[in-house]
């Protein structure tokens, strides 16, 4: 295809630099010499509360992840918290001889507190993940109400962690043989972990994990589709959620020296999520300014509204919530997302060349066996579908073949879509078989036939309009990746990143999109969008392409050029089927022709024969006289 | 534990089991009609309970000034959005009428003393003051993001919640309150003595379920919100506007807390905050229903009122950790039943 022949966009967005580590490494550089020094010239007083901010921002920072990015939500974080905090404070405190035998090297041990606190945490946000995180977007907050709650309740009344009156006398930290006994110390660590959580994270949404994470919000059927475990990504974005609160329970405990329920109540899991939305959930720092913004404020309206009010209670909650309610109906990106739009510079300015100066090319990926020229990819057996009375399918068989391509065309209602929704494996037929590469498919998940080498594109465009097209495109190969969240938050993924960004570089410089790599999806032209599409189900190295109307919405050159390629990838063996509507795309470009009317075949062939073909001018032009 | 005491706890059960019932309908009526999960549900409870025991304490009511505020409010952004659209500020008729009832109400129950006014009087103006709050709430806080993603409506939805509380506590002080039962005696059935104000409450949560039933099965307005229910967009193509709907659930959702609240107040002391976890139990039935289904979510909320009850007499301090972990076998199931990963619109 040449390039710049779809190139023409009146108006093309740079994409937000989520994963650009260059603004965030200009933020840590600016902060590294302030946190050095903060210290040694504040107050106690002042090191204290910038203590307790690094530890609220901690546990922010997982909601950040979780609201913002992942787009769920949970009023857990505080009760995580209260998990670890209280298991620190237990071993800290109990004496090795009530202990079990085995355990008793525990007692008095920090990194046992911190290790047992992580493992509760883990344990309980599993058990929590897996009963709600199949379930609507609902369950999860309602789910860690209730949790958030019983829990407060469970630790007033457990006679071993000291009632409502909670466990004290917890001793200074001390890390291998360094004292953290006063602030200024405690400080350092605090801060410390909390800006290795923060490039941790950082390093995870620029990952092919980070993606599948990022797919969550608004692109789970796509993202399914593409191989991606929706129910896994949402597990891992929750699970380092929890984990973060672990920690910042365990910074909590030896902060405090003291623990008693109250701080984990439901009410504290609130102020987190506000400190998360005030901050701005769309940015990692929104965290930090959350968590510092929230502290400072309440403090001045703890001292501030008794006077006004001539009582006190917590009436600074009541600001808070109306500042929430303003925040999500007229500014719902926070400060952080005021703040990234009031910087946001247009970088990525496309120029007509192919934009891809900072991606160092590769090693290709390794690609999968494809079947040999004519063997048969996909057929479909007597395939009917009903829905009640309905027969939106009936009795529908064809092959298509390595190297061919078919079209299924049908006027409105004729059930090509029921048809591609049961080739693609999200609907399955009530009766027939559809086998792809000689195995039967029916019955199997959208996700597993990803992997099988069948790749698809959507009649209704699916992308995720804030992320570079490049990443869009880079998920289509999710699964020719394997690195994990460690790997990922430690960057030992770069090798296998880079392979996988190059592949999806060099799939979209082949459909031509190259000059666009790093604007933002949502800013193409729908007819880029849709070859976006293509070039993300061609990442996935298939045999089999699934396109469904890829020419609707697309210019007269930008048709020709999407004929180009499919001839081409005709040429290199790929099978493809594609539902259309356009006759005049359909006819000069592929070999055979299904055309379906009221749920039936009526006819089939190539498409000379099909265009003098009687019943198909009656079913289109209603009737030859 | 004999009979006696099983009957017993059992009656209990029913009470508030017919209470979380009622609440169960009107999160889930609210929720199938405008998405949102209505945590501020208990607030109507709490504020219509401890608006009883203050007139009948004789101490002031303050709940008028609320309505107030919110109604206020209302005006102003109606205007607002008036002038945004036209240029020009106009007050509709519908916003200003709101804020002279009101204002009416606010004086009549700061003017006049209503101790001895008698129960029926003094639950008819709690209802007059709680309903339009509800209807209030909407326009406020969730009519301009109507059609905002749910997690937002959920956010607005704990933030309003919040809100209240706070103003709860500023209205009726951190003292808790009861009032006093609708008659005295009860009812003896062979061995078991039924409580007057057992009766009281399941009659009255049977008659609303009725009336609720009748509302949506035979009123072009029930009829209306069904439809709004079913599909949102297709509702409203057909005419049926969606602040409407959005208003009439609120309003409906009001109307059941607030008598949850007249009816609860005789039996439990409740305090500013109380709601939450009343309303709370309610949301564990409607989960039970799969936040779909009505009987079922009923149902649920019945079984929620006996498990508390026993479990109060068994482990009284572990009561309501029992009461939340049983949402987990229920999630445990519907997880198990569910497949396919899906967008949220």
């Amino acid at each position: 295809m040449k390039p710049g022949v779809l190139s023409k966009t009146p108006t093309v967005k740079p994409a937000v630099p989520m994963p650009k580590l260059s603004p965030s490494a200009w933020i840590l550089l600016a902060l590294l010499p302030v946190l050095a020094v903060a210290p040694l010239v504040l107050p106690t007083y002042q090191v204290t509360l910038a203590n307790n901010i690094g530890i609220f921002a901690l546990a922010t920072l997982g909601l950040v992840l979780l609201t913002g990015v992942a787009g769920m939500t949970s009023f857990g974080q505080a009760a995580f918290i209260g998990v670890s905090a209280y298991a620190t404070a237990y071993l800290a405190t109990v004496s090795a001889a009530d202990l079990p035998g085995p355990l008793a090297w525990m007692a008095g041990s920090p990194l046992a507190g911190l290790a047992v606190g992580l493992v509760l945490t883990f344990a309980v946000a599993t058990v929590l993940g897996a009963v709600t995180l199949r379930l609507s977007g609902h369950y999860l907050p309602l789910g860690t109400i209730a949790w958030g709650l019983s829990l407060f309740y469970l630790f007033g009344n457990l006679e071993f962690l000291g009632g409502h009156t909670g466990l004290s006398g917890i001793p200074a930290l001390s890390l291998f043989g360094i004292a953290f006994d006063r602030a200024e110390a405690l400080f350092y660590l605090i801060w410390a972990i909390l800006l290795l959580a923060v490039v941790a994270t950082l390093n995870l949404l620029d990952s092919r994990v980070g993606r599948a994470i990022r797919a969550l919000r608004g692109g789970q059927r796509m993202s399914e589709s593409m191989g991606v475990d929706s129910f896994r990504a949402k597990m891992t974005a929750f699970l380092v959620a929890a984990l973060y609160a672990g920690l910042a329970g365990w910074l909590y405990a030896y902060t405090q020296r003291f623990v008693s329920p109250a701080p984990f109540s439901l009410q504290a899991g609130i102020d987190f999520l506000f400190m998360a939305l005030i901050g701005g959930v769309g940015q990692v720092w929104g965290a930090v300014i959350g968590a510092a913004g929230v502290t400072f404020a309440k403090q001045w309206l703890q001292d501030l509204l008794p006077h006004l009010l001539g009582r006190t209670g917590n009436f600074e909650a009541i600001v808070f919530g109306l500042l929430i309610v303003l925040l999500m109906q007229r500014l719902p990106g926070g400060v952080a997302g005021w703040i990234a739009k009031v910087f946001e510079r247009r970088r990525h300015r496309p120029t007509g060349a192919v934009d891809d100066v900072d991606l160092p090319a590769a090693e290709p990926l390794p690609r999968r066996e494809m079947p040999a020229k004519g063997e048969v990819v996909l057929e479909a057996k007597g395939v009917t579908r009903r829905f009640g009375g309905l027969v939106a399918n009936r009795d529908i068989s064809f092959t298509v073949r390595a190297g061919e391509i078919l079209a299924v065309i049908g006027p409105n209602g004729a059930g090509k879509s029921t048809l591609f929704n049961q080739l693609s494996c999200v609907d399955h037929p009530t009766s027939g078989e559809i086998l792809f590469r000689g195995e039967r498919i029916d019955g199997r998940t959208a996700r597993a036939m990803a992997g099988a080498g069948l790749s698809r594109s959507f009649q209704h465009v699916k992308l995720l309009p804030t992320m570079s097209v490049l990443e869009n495109v880079a998920i289509g190969a999710h699964l020719r990746g394997s690195k994990g969240v460690a790997a990922a938050a430690l960057r030992l993924d770069r090798a296998e990143e880079a392979r996988l960004l190059d592949e999806a570089r060099r799939q979209l410089i082949r459909v031509g999109l190259g000059q666009y790599l790093h604007v933002e999806a949502g800013s193409l032209a729908l007819g880029q969008q849709r070859i976006l599409e293509i070039a993300r189900a061609l990442c996935a190295d298939p045999c089999l392409l699934l396109l469904d109307e890829p020419a609707a919405g697309l210019r007269f050159l930008e048709k020709q050029a999407l004929a180009e390629l499919l001839v081409k990838l005709r040429s290199e063996g790929m099978a493809i089927l594609l539902v259309e509507h356009d006759m005049d795309f359909v006819m000069g470009l592929v070999d055979r022709v299904y055309v379906m009317e009221f749920g039936e075949r009526i006819a089939e062939g190539p498409p000379e024969t099909i265009q003098t073909n009687p019943a198909v001018l009656e079913a289109y032009l209603g009737g030859v006289e | 534990m004999n009979l006696q005491i099983v009957m017993l706890l059992g009656q209990d059960g029913i009470t508030n089991g017919a209470i979380y019932a009622l609440l169960a309908l009107s999160i889930l009526l609210v929720f199938t009609v405008t998405r949102i999960l209505l945590i501020p549900q208990g607030e109507f409870v709490a504020f219509a309970a401890l608006t009883m025991a203050a007139m009948q304490g004789g101490t002031p009511v303050r709940l008028g000034w609320l309505l107030l505020a919110l109604a206020a409010a209302a005006l102003v952004m109606d205007s607002h959005a008036a002038w945004r659209r036209d240029g020009r500020i106009a007050v509709r008729r519908g916003p200003a009428l709101g804020v002279a009832y009101a204002a009416g109400l606010t004086a009549l129950t700061t003017l006049v003393p209503l101790a001895e006014a008698g129960v029926a009087l003094q639950a008819l103006v709690t209802m007059a003051l709680i309903v339009p709050l509800g209807l209030a709430l909407y326009r406020v806080f969730y009519q301009p993001i109507a059609a905002a993603h749910p997690l937002v409506l959920l956010i607005v939805s704990i933030a309003v919640h919040v809100v209240l509380v706070g103003v709860g506590l500023l209205m009726f002080g951190p003292e808790g309150a009861r009032t006093e039962p609708f008659s005295d005696g009860g009812l003896r059935l062979g061995m078991v003595m039924l409580n007057s104000q057992t009766i009281w409450v399941v009659a009255v949560s049977l008659a609303l379920i009725l009336g609720l039933y009748l509302f949506f099965e035979r009123s072009l307005y029930g009829k209306a919100l069904r439809a709004a229910a079913v599909n949102r967009l297709g509702a409203e193509l057909v005419g049926i506007s969606p602040e409407l709907a959005g208003k009439a659930s609120f309003a409906l959702a009001a109307l059941i807390g607030s008598l949850s609240g007249i009816l609860i107040a005789p039996i439990t002391t409740i305090y500013y905050d109380s709601g939450f976890i009343i309303s709370l139990k309610g949301f564990v039935g409607a989960i039970i229903g799969g936040l779909a289904s009505y009987p079922v979510a009923a149902l649920g909320a019945l079984l929620i009122g006996q498990a508390e009850s026993f479990s109060t007499f068994w482990a009284s301090s572990y009561k309501e950790v029992i009461v939340f972990t049983l949402i987990l076998p229920v999630l445990v199931w519907r997880s198990l039943s569910h497949h396919g990963a899906e967008d949220e619109e």
